[in-house]
């Protein structure tokens, strides 16, 4: 924040404005023209960053707002014009609601089977990718193609892949001597068939992040652990890791809020009947059980809860990311 | 001067942004739906624009009645908008009635929205049934009654239907003769005539011969769905109370569909996923419930391998799964207009073709008088003659009762209760239990 005002501030570009007023001084032509540059130099910015901060408080600011104030009502979607003012009501239910209890779990499951092995491979490639390596460039390509892929054509796939009778995996899992898994009605299964699509496709997009941080390490660091005897292991342990903290916790962050918000997964994994996440509600999560209240049941009200209390949570997990950060970076 | 220079030019890229940013957002505040609508004063040459708003693979289009209407009319010009799936598509009519804007000047409904349609948007919309050319006598009643609203809501016939969903039981003749059953499909109807127990009987003795891994029907679910599709009361009372809980038709028809489910009749399959689509093409299973719509669709699925292997008898009871309405909102620019286009798509001419062409059955009666639709012959199931069969099962269709969450209350009670004990294996007590939870929450607003 403090970093942003800064850049923004007059001040900032303050070191040009004497050499404008100096020779203007007296003729009134010029007084008018420096009093315009120094108009410029004071407003443009504004300016300039003013399209994004009117789409924002037009398609973000707005529906967040609007969202919370619908969810003090009764609105249903079949009349949206009539709101009934029930206040908290739509919250206090949550407390009671299974359903919300079940996917504000399976959204923290999915999110912790997705988000760590995912982390976890793009750390792995991207320290390999960071060799000298031929064709780099085609490899780095490739890591990226799942994540230009579209949800619904690799979800698509991945529910073929993991079909009951005749997918690709069970096969696979056959033929081995394992007995076939019931991917869709299992409850870890299911999550984490769904978690799997969320890996395929993020996983290139973190590692070429972190490829990015480690070009930026300096070579000496390798250098001096080399001549200290470091293994290839040792260095990745004790110089990358350690100078990709940052990037790490960037990461971290977008992977939480990606999880929190998981939608198109698990709704097309669920083949046939839409946003219920399975017949035990197995893997719907948040996002799903907001779009079943809201598009499915046609309740508006109920929906822009679930809505606001994903958000609550979110500002609960940066808080404690922060403290935590906060408390390690203190030490 | 430079400066001067860059002062001007700095402006002139504020002015643009701005402007830029202004024209973007004044330009996604109006609806793209709308769009059609813009030309529509004169559609180019002192045409009338009429626009046509329907979900997935309507075959208005398709089967060429557009064109022919255009012929006719040379005043009219008529443009299509589809959304690929009803989910998407019926929130958006929602929102667009509530709003009273971006909507198209004919829109299509589902048969399980069609209740709320005429329950909370009757007012909205033009009343059909006094549209020029339309004949109330030409429908079946039971259709006509679904797209009319309540006296109490004004009585106005707001939606016109277009299609049915009569069905019969689609078999594999040859996994039928494997199992020492009939194959002649008068034969087969009769195995099961009148009684939708007689079909798990015959379930029962096609896994007798045909042995373990040899399933009857492809889910429990589909079941569900063809035995509460031949009850007049389903899931609310005619007072429009929900009654589903304690309505024996439907706790019947649950426990009915579970049991094949318990006794291994069925491939646990769900509908229209790709598993299904496998199945059909696999032959995992020997019978399965088919609207009339379906029988396209199993075409596709089962393949040239499956010709002359399918065919199609009669259900055990009459029974509807499906369709669809046109209705006409009062927003629109050209109302009259288009009443008068939606009375002409519906008429029973009209609904001929499209089964002729679509394989869409009519919901005019009148039009199964028709050569179109009384000789009709499906080639793929063996030349089974369709129009006769899917007329007799359509005018035995009780007159239901129909309710503004039919949609909500039938999904949860086939993807979840239904669901859990086909392919999670779990008690049908425990089934229906967890659907009616599931269906409790969805109903509490």
């Amino acid at each position: 924040m403090t970093d942003e005002t800064a850049v923004l501030s007059p001040s900032a570009v303050g070191p040009h404005r004497p050499a404008a007023e100096g020779g203007g001084r007296g003729r009134p032509g010029q007084v008018w023209r420096s009093r315009r540059y120094r108009w410029d130099l004071r407003f443009s910015p504004y300016a300039f960053v003013a399209p994004f901060f009117l789409f924002f408080a037009a398609f973000g600011l707005f529906p967040l707002l609007y969202t919370g104030w619908a969810a003090l009502h009764q609105v249903e979607l079949t009349d949206p014009d009539s709101m009934t003012w029930v206040g908290l009501r739509n919250f206090t239910r949550l407390w009671d609601d299974e359903f919300f209890w079940n996917a504000l779990r399976n959204t923290f499951t999915i999110g912790l089977l997705s988000t760590v092995p995912q982390l976890a491979i793009a750390l792995g490639l991207a320290h390999l990718l960071n060799y000298k390596l031929r064709g780099s460039a085609f490899f780095r390509v490739a890591l990226l193609t799942p994540y230009a892929t579209s949800v619904a054509a690799a979800t698509l796939v991945f529910v073929l892949l993991f079909g009951r009778d005749y997918g690709m995996v069970n096969w696979v899992l056959s033929t081995v001597g394992f007995g076939a898994v019931d991917w869709q009605n299992g409850t870890f299964a299911s999550q984490l068939a769904v978690s799997t699509i969320v890996i395929w496709r993020w996983t290139g997009y973190n590692a070429l992040i972190y490829l990015a941080a480690m070009q930026a390490v300096p070579g000496e660091l390798y250098e001096s652990a080399a001549l200290d005897g470091a293994s290839r292991w040792q260095q990745f342990r004790h110089v990358t890791v350690p100078s990709l903290r940052p990037t790490i916790f960037f990461t971290c962050v977008v992977s939480t809020i990606g999880a929190t918000q998981l939608f198109g997964e698990p709704l097309l994994f669920n083949g046939g009947s839409g946003a219920t996440g399975g017949s035990d509600h197995q893997f719907q999560t948040l996002g799903l059980y907001l779009y079943e209240q809201g598009w499915v049941n046609l309740h508006l009200g109920r929906a822009s809860a679930i809505a606001w209390a994903m958000f609550l949570i979110l500002l609960l997990i940066a808080g404690a990311a922060r403290l935590l950060r906060g408390r390690k970076d203190s030490r | 001067m430079r400066a001067q220079a860059r002062v001007r030019r700095n402006l002139v890229t504020v002015v643009t942004a701005v402007g830029a940013a202004a024209l973007l957002l004044a330009g996604c505040a109006q609806d793209p739906a709308e769009k059609p609508d813009a030309g529509a004063q004169d559609g180019g040459k002192g045409k009338t624009t009429l626009t046509v708003g329907v979900f997935g693979a309507f075959g208005l289009k398709e089967a060429g009645l557009y064109d022919e209407y255009m012929a006719q009319n040379p005043g009219i010009r008529i443009e299509q908008t589809s959304i690929e799936r009803n989910e998407n598509y019926y929130p958006q009519l929602l929102t667009h009635l509530g709003t009273g804007s971006g909507l198209a000047d004919i829109q299509a409904v589902e048969v399980n929205n069609i209740a709320e349609i005429t329950a909370t948007q009757a007012d909205k919309l033009v009343d059909l049934g006094k549209a020029p050319g339309v004949d109330k006598a030409a429908y079946l009643p039971w259709k006509w009654a679904q797209g009319t609203a309540s006296a109490a809501k004004g009585g106005a016939t707001v939606g016109l239907g277009t299609d049915i969903g009569p069905q019969g039981i689609c078999y594999r003749k040859d996994l039928f003769e494997a199992a020492g059953l009939p194959t002649d499909r008068a034969a087969v109807g009769a195995l099961w005539a009148g009684d939708w127990n007689k079909y798990l009987e015959a379930g029962r003795a096609y896994k007798a011969k045909a042995g373990d891994g040899k399933a009857f029907v492809d889910s429990a679910s589909g079941v569900m769905a063809a035995v509460t599709g031949s009850s007049a009361q389903r899931f609310y009372d005619e007072q429009g109370k929900v009654v589903y809980k304690t309505n024996p038709a439907v706790h019947g028809a649950f426990d009915l569909a579970a049991s094949f489910a318990t006794d291994g009749l069925s491939a646990k399959l769900q509908q229209f996923t790709p598993g299904w689509d496998q199945g059909f093409a696999n032959g995992s299973f020997a019978t399965v419930s088919c609207p009339a719509w379906m029988l396209g669709y199993i075409q596709d699925k089962a393949g040239p391998a499956g010709k002359d292997k399918w065919d199609v008898a009669q259900a055990p009871k009459p029974s509807n799964w499906g369709g669809s309405f046109l209705i006409v909102p009062k927003a629109g620019k050209h109302a009259e207009e288009a009443a008068k286009l939606a009375a002409w798509l519906t008429a029973p001419a009209q609904q001929a073709k499209l089964f002729e062409k679509r394989g869409s059955f009519p919901s005019a009666s009148a039009a199964y008088k028709l050569p179109a639709v009384s000789g009709a012959q499906h080639a793929y199931f063996g030349g089974a003659p369709i129009g006769e069969i899917f007329a007799k099962a359509a005018e035995g269709v009780p007159v239901t009762v129909v309710g503004p969450k039919d949609l909500v209350i039938a999904q949860n009670l086939a993807d979840i209760g239904m669901l859990q004990v086909d392919q999670k294996g779990r008690s049908p007590q425990e089934g229906w239990e967890a659907a009616v939870k599931a269906i409790d929450n969805a109903l509490d607003q």
